[in-house]
């Protein structure tokens, strides 16, 4: 815990360090980044720590709040939330310094490394919370910070529109949780979470809704994602990397705490959760599927991981209702390590993509092309992660994927109820991998594969090499999951018993321990083979140099780069046929006159929820507001009166 | 050992299946058709040739046909010799085999978008619109089946399947074999999705993508698509050909007997059936998707 | 045995209503329709444990007459004079279809275990076949454009109230289902010649646009105030 502590102290002071080194890009970034690396590796060691040996460590600062205390509490389900928070902070931070290089003299750098420095504090203050004062507190600075991140080039006015529709998101969201937490807190003087009483009946479900909805914004449930296609592109790409990566999840971990005072749960809550997580999921990897800007598409793909992640949530609450114990062991795990594996991967797809985007200055898919002959280490890092993103084995992803599959297998046994839920997932899950894996062999292949499109990828060079071995680490850390799995059984059985009760923790051991052993088993057998085929082709072609001639064309003979297949066409027999979803709107000029000069065709695929439910809503609420405007006459002494005329109501009301 | 045997034998013989798909269509069109061994022939000469690389490729389009071959060979380890166990058969299973086959087509549809041809991608394109429909389809039929015989992985879900299961639930286990029949003529794209003989680069989608491939290359993609049309047949053959005896030969034989059969029957079917249009095979996968649906709802209700 | 193959049976009349709802020629649902008819006719035979009575054979025979030759015969013939060759022209695509049934029988299956049914069918699924029949001959009505489909959707709907007919009165359905087809006799025979009549008067059978025949129209209705 004094570790833990130690690393919050580090990360605020290395931003407070940044700032005041703001002048020199130089300082400011050696600062930032080695505070955060520092904090990082400091952080990991009690929370290795508390995973290997699972214990409960708890701290009160001495100092009061009204309502609340400063108490914090390092437990194993903290400690799965801060490894991947504390992992990808460093390499995040490590990628950093040569990303930010190019806004050297035109952007303040210290504001940047200490927002950067901050946000990575808040999630760990939020984490490690026992008490919901410093939780909000963590709460809203990790908003903050992250806001004043997201509207870094807010220069840009698709920056500001961004900015603003993720600080109303947030805003929103902390109401929500407000309300959450003041239903907790019913009949208690404190907000400690130790002494939360337990809501019962009906205000257990409104404050199970309040969280749904208040996490929810933040973890980006469709349909409250909004913000997130908005936001994670405009930031900078190792922010959009730690957004993504961890700071979504924080509404993943606060639905898993709030679950734990909500005992004993509904029914529906299970099928409320999964119908979210199936709506997440599909909904996320058929928009990211559509999207041609490479940071825009991961941003909707990290909605589908959340629709995962939540599905595998939902079906662990079905299986304690419904007493099915393995159903619900497995989905908890397979939520639990999701989230560690999207935040591998997906920072590192982000990092890929800020590479890409630092490198051709575009990250736009229909304008790259070719780039692995450019940038091999990227290339293959980013291939890790589309692979592992895709749910393909010997990776990470698969592993999580592989829990939440294998526990609706498990319940296809149980009662009718149950049984349908089981096999809801099972057909959902098969979609969602292979569309994003549709998706990722899209992305992958517009931006690496094939032959560039534009100039634009002309002069393009490799990422730098902090950026080349903070990706590294990630694409490193994917493989590993996916070949030592086994390894992971005690630390998860360890976490699922702490926010789930112990039972369950036995019940994942039971469950998982022998296919993990065999799908570590399958992983080294697929390297294996996979070598010996190398080593059976190297040995076939000894001696002998491969020819090298142009691509078949198929009898035409001047086939041009410009020739190729496009990333949207590529994706066009599924985008056509999730149209009725999709709502793509096409923008065409046409061609005109004999001997068209050049036209124009574009395609826009995102704003379905912004067009056809909260524009409604907001006209509505407006045309509302305006009829009570004559409220709002501009008269300082009216509204001081207004002011006094709530006081004594208020006043009243408590005689 | 017999695991070992049978593993062997999947090896040597899936080669032959496409021969003899080949022997029964050259039969209805009234030819004498390509020799039986052909393809075994082939893949020898391919591996001896020197192979001829696009200029616009990369490490990746090498590396496509190795990891292609490499994990439908993985897949093989988990997949049921005639209702036997297979030696990488745990529970969940099924599912690492089918994200084993994901992982070759991935790396296939890579490989493919490496050469920057537009009838390669058009091809990888038309690859994972159909895998996005048809998985779905396996994987619940599969699930009807482990709720059938309550068991968690292929070699025992298929060693439960005795003539009695047969006898009392024929309905559900006729539409899971439908299924598992479509989703194995698509995935190995084979006619009505897919015609192998095509020769015109715009309607192909198996072909097309490996068509800049040679030399050993070439050779590990067409003997990793006759382990994969054993992979998926095997299924079948296992579905249909419920264990009887208790000799490990009569039943390897009666099994291996069973895969020609089925390999007989993809000829006829592909001599007397044309290929959709490419519009309406997500309509045929539905249908198999819509067959695991009811075999499920049936098996819910008993 | 018999058991099974009525089970047989049962998942080949859900597969029919499954094709009828996405089969895009008229002259194929027209066949799958008689072919459900046939079908449906068999399972009577099946209800006894010995051989089935004479009594059942003579109904069954009736059925699969009026249901496998003549109604085909008249909608062939009705189609052929309205010159209706063309497809069916569903207003809904063949993945949306397809759900719908899927979904259909879904909620049937749960209808099937909330209905006080007497116990005494042996039969699995007959009461949810029987819903998802009727369901799709709805289908068939609403979401299909020539008139000739509809009366097809009736024919499904009587087969579908036929099958239902066997699951709840197993010792006596001879009276219900024959009056029913009476009914239905007689619908499609003023039908088929109705269809003859409009189509030789407006050169279609489009329903949808026969709605302008009606006696208000909103257009003219909004004209004259």
């Amino acid at each position: 815990m004094l570790f833990s502590v130690v690393s919050v102290v580090v990360l605020l002071f290395s931003a407070l360090l940044a700032l005041i080194f703001n002048r020199s890009a130089l300082k400011t970034s050696a600062v930032g980044a080695s505070g955060a690396v520092i904090a990082s590796l400091t952080g990991l060691i009690p929370v290795v720590k508390t995973l290997i040996v699972p214990a409960r460590e708890t701290l009160s600062l001495p100092c009061s709040l009204p309502v609340g205390s400063f108490s914090f509490v390092l437990d194993p389900l903290a400690a799965f939330f801060l490894v991947p928070v504390f992992i990808l902070t460093a390499a995040a931070a490590l990628y950093g310094v040569d990303y930010l290089k190019q806004f050297d003299g035109k952007k303040p750098l210290g504001l940047a490394w200490a927002m950067f420095n901050v946000l990575s504090a808040s999630m760990v203050v939020v984490i490690l919370s026992a008490d919901a004062v410093p939780f909000l507190i963590g709460w809203e600075a990790m908003a903050a910070a992250s806001f004043a991140l997201v509207i870094f080039e807010h220069e840009k006015s698709q920056v500001r529109k961004a900015g603003i529709i993720y600080l109303v998101a947030g805003g929103a969201g902390a109401l929500f949780l407000l309300a959450m937490f003041a239903l907790f807190g019913i009949g208690s003087d404190s907000l400690a979470f130790s002494s939360f009483t337990r809501p019962a009946g009906g205000l257990a479900s409104v404050a199970f809704l309040c969280a749904i909805m208040g996490f929810g914004l933040k973890a980006g449930f469709v349909p409250l994602h909004i913000w997130l296609p908005e936001a994670h592109p405009a930031a900078p790409s190792h922010v959009s990397a730690v957004m993504s990566g961890v700071m979504i999840k924080m509404g993943i971990y606060g639905l898993m705490r709030a679950l734990h005072f909500l005992t004993p749960w509904q029914p529906w809550w299970g099928w409320l959760l999964i119908t979210i997580g199936v709506v997440s999921g599909l909904l996320g990897v058929i928009f990211a599927l559509a999207q041609h800007d490479l940071k825009r598409l991961l941003a909707y793909s990290s909605i589908e991981n959340i629709g995962i992640i939540t599905l595998g949530l939902g079906i662990g609450v079905l299986g304690v209702v419904k007493a099915i114990y393995p159903l619900a062991a497995l989905g908890f795990a397979g939520a639990l390590l999701h989230v560690v594996n999207h935040a591998l991967f997906k920072g590192l797809l982000f990092m890929g993509a800020g590479a890409v985007l630092h490198a051709a200055g575009t990250a736009e898919l229909e304008a790259l092309g070719g780039l692995s002959k450019k940038m091999p280490r990227t290339a293959v890092y980013f291939l890790v992660g589309a692979a592992a993103i895709a749910g393909l084995p010997p990776l990470n992803g698969f592993v999580s994927e592989f829990f939440i599959c294998f526990g609706a297998f498990t319940a296809l046994r149980a009662p009718i109820q149950t049984a349908t839920g089981a096999v809801l997932t099972i057909a959902v899950m098969a979609a969602i991998g292979t569309l994003a894996s549709a998706c990722f062999a899209k992305a992958f292949g517009a931006v690496f594969l094939g032959k560039s499109r534009s100039l634009k990828c002309a002069a393009v060079h490799e990422a730098g090499p902090w950026m080349g071995f903070a990706m590294g680490v990630l694409a490193a850390a994917c493989v590993f999951i996916g070949f030592a799995s086994p390894l992971l059984v005690a630390p998860l059985s360890a976490a699922i018993a702490c926010g789930f009760g112990p039972r369950l923790g036995l019940e994942f051991s039971a469950a998982a321990g022998i296919p993990l052993l065999y799908i570590s088993a399958g992983a080294l057998t697929l390297a294996a083979v996979l070598a010996l085929i190398t080593v059976f082709r190297k040995f076939l072609l000894r001696g002998r140099k491969p020819a090298a001639g142009p691509t078949w064309d198929c009898g035409y003979a001047a086939p041009s780069a410009r020739m190729q297949y496009g990333a949207s066409s590529f994706v066009q027999p599924l985008t056509d046929f999730f149209q009725p979803m999709l709502r793509t709107q096409r923008h065409y000029s046409g061609l005109k006159g004999f001997f068209p000069a050049g036209a124009d065709f574009h395609t826009e695929a995102n704003s379905v929820f912004y067009n056809h439910l909260y524009a409604p809503a907001a006209n509505l609420i407006k045309r509302l507001a305006f009829r009570y405007s004559w409220l709002q006459h501009g008269r300082l002494q009216l509204y001081i009166l207004y002011i006094v005329v709530a006081l004594i109501a208020l006043l009243v009301c408590k005689l | 050992m017999k695991v070992v045997a049978q593993y062997l034998m999947v090896l040597t013989l899936s080669p032959l299946l496409l021969g003899v798909i080949n022997r029964v269509k050259a039969f209805f069109g009234g030819r004498k058709g390509i020799p039986l061994f052909q393809l075994y022939r082939d893949l020898f000469k391919l591996l001896h040739k020197t192979p001829v690389y696009s200029r616009s490729t990369t490490w990746l389009f090498r590396a496509g046909p190795i990891v292609g071959l490499g994990a439908v060979l993985c897949a093989l380890a988990i997949v049921p010799f005639s209702g036997r166990h297979s030696f990488l058969a745990f529970d969940g299973d099924l599912i690492l085999m089918v994200y084993l086959l994901g992982l070759a087509r991935f790396a296939t549809v890579l490989a493919a978008l490496d050469t920057g041809s537009s009838f390669e991608d058009m091809g990888a394109s038309r690859e994972v619109q159909f895998a996005v429909f048809a998985e779905p389809a396996f994987f619940l039929a599969l699930a009807a089946l482990a709720r059938g015989t309550g068991q968690l992985s292929l070699s025992a879900m298929f060693a439960g399947l005795t003539p009695a299961v047969w006898q009392s639930a024929a309905s559900v286990l006729a539409l899971v074999t439908a299924a598992l029949f479509i989703v194995f003529l698509a995935e190995n794209s084979r006619v009505p999705v897919d015609d192998p003989n095509t020769h015109l680069e715009l309607t192909m989608i198996h072909e097309v993508m490996a068509l800049d491939h040679s030399g050993p290359d070439l050779a590990f993609i067409l003997y990793g698509a006759a382990l994969k049309l054993w992979a998926l047949g095997a299924l079948i053959s296992c579905a249909v050909l419920p264990r009887h005896s208790a000799s490990w030969f009569v039943d390897s034989g009666r099994f291996i007997l069973m895969m020609f059969v089925l390999a007989a029957a993809v000829g006829v079917l592909e001599s007397i059936i044309a290929r959709l249009r490419f519009l309406k095979v997500p309509y045929l996968l539905f249908t198999a998707f819509s067959f695991s649906v009811l075999a499920l709802m049936f098996q819910a209700a008993r | 045995m018999h058991t099974t193959t009525a089970e047989l049976i049962i998942v080949a009349i859900i597969l029919l209503d499954l094709s009828l709802a996405v089969s895009g020629s008229l002259a194929a649902c027209i066949r799958l329709a008689a072919a459900q008819g046939v079908i449906a006719a068999i399972l009577p035979l099946l209800a006894g444990s010995g051989a089935p009575e004479s009594r059942a054979i003579i109904f069954s025979s009736t059925v699969i007459l009026l249901k496998g030759v003549i109604f085909p015969w008249l909608l062939t013939r009705a189609r052929v004079k309205a010159n209706a060759r063309k497809d069916v022209e569903p207003f809904i695509g063949y993945p949306a279809s397809i759900i719908l049934c899927l979904g259909a029988f879904a909620a049937a299956s749960w209808l099937g275990t909330r209905l006080p049914l007497p116990e005494t069918t042996r039969v699995a699924w007959i009461v949810p076949a029987s819903l998802a029949t009727i369901f799709t001959g709805f289908l068939l009505i609403t979401t299909r454009a020539k008139a000739i489909t509809q009366v097809l959707g009736y024919l499904v709907i009587e087969n579908g109230i036929y099958v239902f007919g066997l699951a709840l009165f197993v010792e006596q359905p001879l009276m219900v289902e024959l009056a029913i087809l009476l009914d239905i006799f007689v619908a499609v025979f003023v039908m088929g010649i109705t269809i003859f009549h409009i189509s030789r008067e407006f050169d279609h059978i489009d329903t949808d646009e026969l709605s302008q025949l009606s006696d208000w129209h909103p257009q003219r209705d909004g004209e004259a105030e």
